[in-house]
């Protein structure tokens, strides 16, 4: 840090100051005994707490790999709920380490909020969500139509440009949360609530009658969704953006949180690489050896945590799609670990 | 009668004087220049500070990103906007929705404020007991939950646009808002206008005329006849002689919505009402303390002069209430304008809601954003209190 000073805390900048520019992300984490993790207000299938007040979903399963990475121990995580318009100062001002809720990655977001994505976590799409009772089978039908939308998301432009683009007249109405945003949606106020496709489905958990409610087909945009992390500490970078290939690679690899055991034992050099019996790949990252062993241990491979969070182990019960592995028609991929 | 010692004068604030440099010559001064040099060290840090972390992090710093597209939409818009218009556009989008909702707010604010207060001070039992009622339960409700009342649990309630409630098929109500019919001038319009100015200026003459009759010669002229034939009768033959000044472009349900007509949104309408609603609960309070405060003798002698209670309420008590009332009442409408920034919570496309939300979500400009938020709402509430203040001053003045 080039200044150190006091009475910054005070200030505007306090946030800013705290942890900016250090190199030491890992050293915090640690020095601290938790990670701090951006999540949203209530996603299911993503992040959301259950009745016990645990958090679960896909996007909390990655912080979850990361705590187990570091400290082998999936808990030590303070989650951090936060508003899709309060997501990225809190990353830059140093309040989470790293911020893992439902973020489409976009070039403007990559360069100018100073931080980084570190790779796809869902790849996603926006939609459009309306009653069955309005007889609506296109989203080309929806002239006129008032639509409902969270402020603060790249889903407000994709919005404006659908529209343009297909000569349709519309009317947007934004709301903070998406709680607000859905409820207005169910009183009537709006005639469509749009979101990205996997957050309609888990919306559409939250109304009263769910079954009264369609997803139309059409998808009108792409929507990749991935961590982030500040800029200037690469070794950070690196441990939240090779946590994510780890569980990638865990699957294409076959390791699951039943064989994680078994499969430490194996002879096959491949395997050995990864499960830190063979090589140091994970003390290269600043973790230890056995980093992928605790990390499948602790939330399984992608597609166990896929299929328990918003696949068919869940209520959203969406199908992988895109985000099946490579190998098996998807486009989830990831570096060799070697 | 027994005459006790006089205390010798505290100390205290003398020394704090001193201290603070007030008449104690260089050792007070040298503070003074300390503190200030103390306070612009501070704000330099901050700045410096804020400037390196964000150089370290590689954040944009700047006002370029104003000059941007903004290419999102907004549902009410005073001025022309479109999605491909800058951002500095969507700032006068919202600052324009904060302004209208404080302005509209703050007048049927003041215009209940003013009816409750008078209907507690009522001799009528009933009246005094319901504005009294009015007052208790809307100061202690939470102003945000009210505003969420209206939204969610009033207007909410209004049928969808295909079962609106229509008066003459050309107003409508619905759960989309309430739609008008919309005015478009004609040839007309003009010669319109200037009839109804000239009535205006004529009737106000009019009414100035006989104020001073009443003042030199204490006659009393009645005026307000001939006001009221002047006001309608001008526009009116301005109209058969000229055609009418405006057609109405009724709005017909199009698709799931109505199309033309002028529409009012059901956020504006629920924001406003509960703000309103709201703040006149506290200016009650401020009112009836001002009125209580002019000594009853007043009235008793306004009455003695035959005036009638109005009258007397009117000319003599309001007057010198106004001097108590008017601070209190600028903080209330202070108050006001800035709980309109709660706008967000129920999509109304307020100053927070489009500017320090949408804008600086899409460009996490954080500093730059919130600075130039700050700044706009602090330079409301300073224009507000020096009209006020101006106000407060020629109400004295005319006191003398």
């Amino acid at each position: 840090m080039k200044r150190v000073s006091l009475v910054v805390t005070l200030a505007l900048a306090a946030g800013l100051t705290a942890q900016a520019a250090s190199a030491q992300t890992l050293k915090t984490v640690k020095d601290r005994g938790q990670l701090s993790c951006g999540v949203s207000q209530g996603l299911p299938g993503f992040s959301t707490p259950d009745d016990k007040g645990n958090w679960t979903g896909l996007d909390v399963d990655i912080c979850r790999a990361i705590a187990a990475a570091i400290f082998n121990d999936a808990s030590k995580i303070k989650f951090v709920p936060l508003s899709a318009k309060d997501r990225f100062t809190a990353l830059q001002s140093g309040e989470i380490d790293v911020l893992s809720r439902n973020t489409t990655w976009t070039l403007s977001r990559d360069t100018s909020l100073g931080a980084n994505f570190t790779g796809v976590t869902y790849y996603d799409g926006q939609g459009f969500l309306v009653k069955k009772s309005l007889k609506v089978n296109s989203a080309l039908e929806l002239n006129s139509a008032s639509v409902c939308v969270q402020t603060g998301t790249t889903t407000e432009q994709n919005l404006a440009d659908y529209f343009k683009g297909n000569n349709m007249k519309y009317e947007v109405i934004a709301f903070g949360t998406a709680d607000e945003t859905i409820k207005a949606y169910e009183s009537g106020r709006c005639d469509v609530f749009t979101s990205d496709v996997s957050q309609l489905y888990a919306e559409r958990l939250k109304l009263a009658n769910a079954a009264d409610h369609v997803v139309l087909p059409e998808v009108i945009s792409k929507e990749p969704l991935g961590p982030m992390v500040r800029h200037g500490d690469d070794q950070w970078f690196d441990i939240v953006k090779w946590t994510l290939y780890a569980m990638v690679g865990a699957e294409e690899l076959g390791v699951n949180q039943k064989n994680v055991e078994e499969m430490a034992k194996s002879d096959k050099p491949e395997l050995k690489r990864a499960m830190g019996t063979d090589g140091n790949l994970g003390e290269q990252l600043g973790l230890t050896k056995d980093w992928i062993i605790r990390i499948v241990k602790a939330v399984g491979n992608y597609g166990e945590s896929f299929e328990r969070n918003v696949g068919s182990g869940s209520k959203l019960g969406i199908a992988r799609g895109l985000n099946q592995l490579w190998s098996k028609g998807g486009i989830q991929y990831a570096p060799p670990i070697r | 009668m027994a005459i006790e010692p006089r205390k010798p004068p505290s100390q205290f604030i003398p020394k704090l004087q001193r201290t603070l440099g007030g008449r104690a010559g260089w050792s007070g001064f040298a503070l003074q220049l300390l503190f200030v040099a103390a306070l612009a060290w501070i704000s330099y840090e901050i700045v410096a500070n804020a400037r390196a972390n964000l150089q370290a992090q590689r954040i944009t710093a700047g006002f370029g990103f104003l000059a941007n597209n903004a290419g999102f939409d907004v549902s009410q818009s005073l001025i022309p906007y479109s999605g491909s218009d800058p951002y500095t556009r969507v700032f006068f989008v919202g600052l324009l929705n904060t302004l209208l909702v404080s302005v509209i707010g703050i007048f049927f604010a003041t215009l209940i404020g003013f009816i409750v207060a008078l209907g507690r001070l009522s001799p009528n039992w009933l009246l005094s007991r319901v504005s009294g009622g009015y007052v208790e339960l809307i100061r202690n409700l939470p102003v945000l939950f009210q505003i969420l009342f209206w939204y969610l649990a009033v207007l909410a309630a209004l049928p969808n646009p295909r079962q609106s409630i229509s008066v003459f098929d050309s107003f409508f109500l619905s759960n989309r808002g309430l739609v008008i019919p919309k005015p478009i001038g004609t040839p007309g319009f003009e010669p319109f206008v200037a009839a109804l100015l000239l009535a205006v200026i004529v009737a106000i003459a009019l009414w100035r005329y006989a104020r001073r009759q009443l003042f030199d010669s204490g006659k009393v002229i009645k005026v307000w006849p001939y006001a009221l034939g002047l006001v309608i009768g001008l526009p009116l033959l301005s109209a058969l002689i000229f055609g009418l000044p405006v057609t109405f472009e009724v709005p017909v349900l199009k698709g799931f919505n109505f199309a033309g007509g002028s529409r009012v949104i059901p956020e504006f309408v629920a924001l406003t009402l509960a703000l309103s609603t709201y703040t006149a609960a506290f200016i009650a309070e401020i009112v009836r303390a001002g009125i209580l405060s002019v000594h009853r003798g007043q009235m008793e002698a306004g009455s003695s002069l035959g005036l009638q209670r109005g009258s007397v309420l009117r000319l003599i008590v309001i007057p010198q209430a106004m001097r108590v009332i008017l601070p209190p009442l600028t903080n209330q409408y202070l108050n006001l304008t800035k709980n309109s920034s709660l706008a967000v919570a129920i999509g109304y496309p307020d100053l927070v809601s489009v500017f320090a939300g949408t804008t600086l979500s899409q460009t996490g400009q954080a500093i730059e954003i919130i600075g130039i938020t700050m700044g706009v709402y602090l330079l409301i509430s300073l224009v507000t209190s020096a009209i006020m203040s101006f106000y407060g001053w020629r109400i004295n003045r005319s006191m003398g």
